[in-house]
């Protein structure tokens, strides 16, 4: 027990004196993580924007697999972008194994299914009530797409929110094909796996600290966005 | 109802002359079907380009059906709807706009929800900006411009649903029910913009259940009882003297359940 009490304190301690090898593992978790759950929204939405809105041949079917996606294992989708990446694979030749853009791709394929699949709930319910509305004013299929996601924009913030949580949290992908090189490709949930097998609770301690506040204060500005977007009828 | 005069030149696609004799739009023995019921059998309208029609019945008599199909939001399973004697295309409905009973707004601002309608139709800038400012002051809503359109009351949200349809300058108009749950007041601003709207040659066809509301704003009135046709004519000579047995009991605000029941007690549904 004591030496819980001491990693935490020795936690707290890092965690004032702001300290540079915290905030660079902070930093490219962050920019990783952001820049996966973009990228992940900008193809998830308007996939499932369309899967919801239009009716094509094995419609339905796509909708069972996006649903099935959102439970993708982590350590399989790892191995399959390190397959992809690596010198004798496909796209060997960009050379991106052990590069934060190989923790990017690993990130994106987990969070995009689940992007796609919530956004296609979302708005198969606001289709249901401007469908007719849209039918009767000639909107067209672009416009109808764009004008549904707009519309749904403070529910698709949520939507957003959960891919931030699954890609934050993730360690079995990132590990497989970023390799956990110190000051290149090592964040938060790797260096915890890494500390904590090294016995150096201190700091990873400080940096689940981290990880549950930035989790915290992500959700708490997106609850309070919507509350204010319910409050004013536009969500 | 009407007897079948009018035989549509098979694959016509093209308007046929579009004059005031000629009907703006005929519905053709249409008929539909869902889940096995026949909810709308063999109907056959006249609507005249210019008028008011309205369309009158009990509750699940199928009218909402018919404004529907006649608007072409469904497709009618035998029969046919013509626009100005050719065949209803998606540009043809274009020509068209329709008022729902629950006002379908998006949540957006007032005047988002013109300006959206607007751009639809391929309108920008200026000529856009006038447009909203005349249907915000034909509603009566321009101090409510930048409000969220969902949080106004039933009666302005109507009025911005209308407003919003006409701005698309629809040669014909329809509302379903438009003043169903609204007060007075706002049953007369609604009826008072519908008729505005008529007389700069908006050609109307509205669903109702106020029978003063059809004496008020109708000329034509088709009366459909079980998905048929019960009676058609002008407002006051139907209203005032039906021929048939559904409009006498609609009229006398008794059940009509059949060509065989006078009252509930005869319905052989009922046990007592």
């Amino acid at each position: 027990m004591d030496s819980f009490w001491s990693a935490l304190g020795g936690a707290f301690g890092l965690l004032v004196t702001l300290d540079p090898d915290l905030l660079e593992i902070i930093g490219l978790s962050m920019q990783v993580t952001l820049t996966a759950v973009l990228f992940a929204c900008l193809i998830g939405l308007p996939l499932g924007a369309a899967v919801a809105t239009f009716h094509f041949p094995g419609r339905s079917l796509v909708a069972v697999i996006l649903n099935a996606l959102m439970g993708l294992p982590p350590v399989v989708v790892g191995l399959l972008v390190y397959l992809m990446l690596s010198a004798s694979g496909p796209l060997g030749v960009l050379r991106l194994l052990y590069t934060p853009t190989a923790m990017i791709i690993a990130q994106m394929v987990l969070v995009t299914p689940i992007v796609a699949a919530l956004t296609r709930q979302v708005i198969e319910d606001l289709n249901r009530e401007y469908a007719e509305q849209f039918a009767s004013m000639g909107v067209g299929p672009i416009d109808r797409l764009t004008a549904m996601l707009w519309d749904a924009r403070y529910s698709l913030l949520t939507v957003a929110l959960a891919g931030f949580g699954r890609a934050v949290a993730e360690v079995g992908a990132v590990i497989i094909v970023g390799g956990n090189i110190n000051h290149v490709t090592r964040v938060m949930t790797t260096t915890i796996a890494l500390e904590t097998s090294k016995g150096n609770l201190q700091l990873a301690l400080a940096l689940g600290v981290i990880l549950l506040l930035i989790a915290l204060a992500v959700n708490a500005a997106v609850m309070a966005l919507r509350a204010s977007a319910v409050r004013s009828a536009y969500a | 109802m009407r007897e079948m005069a009018f035989n549509p030149a098979p694959g016509a696609s093209t308007p046929a002359t579009a004059n005031s004799e000629t009907p703006m739009l005929l519905v053709r023995d249409v008929s539909f079907s869902a889940g096995g019921n026949r909810l709308l059998a063999n109907v056959d309208i006249d609507i005249r380009r210019g008028s008011r029609t309205l369309i009158m019945g009990p509750n699940g008599a199928g009218k909402s059906l018919l404004l529907r199909l006649m608007h072409g939001l469904l497709q009618p399973e035998t029969g046919a709807v013509l626009w100005q004697g050719g065949r209803l295309t998606p540009e043809a409905c274009r020509a068209q706009a329709m008022v729902f009973q629950r006002p379908v707004l998006l949540r957006r601002s007032v005047m988002a929800n013109l300006k959206f309608a607007l751009s639809v139709r391929g309108l920008r800038g200026r000529e856009r900006a006038e447009k909203i400012r005349a249907a915000l002051a034909d509603a009566g809503l321009e101090h409510l411009a930048k409000r969220p359109a969902r949080v106004l009351s039933g009666g302005e949200q109507q009025r911005l649903s209308l407003v919003r349809a006409l701005a698309l300058e629809p040669e014909l108009l329809f509302l379903d029910e438009p003043t169903a749950s609204l007060d007075p007041a706002s049953t007369a601003a609604i009826e008072q913009l519908v008729l505005e709207a008529n007389e700069r040659g908006v050609t109307i066809v509205l669903v109702t259940h106020d029978a003063g509301q059809a004496k008020r704003l109708g000329q034509d009135l088709v009366f459909l009882q079980d998905g048929t046709v019960a009676e058609i004519g002008s407002v006051e000579t139907v209203l005032n003297s039906p021929k048939s047995e559904p409009v006498r009991a609609w009229r006398d605000g008794r059940i009509y359940l059949g060509p065989n029941t006078r009252s509930l007690k005869d319905f052989t549904g009922r046990s007592h």
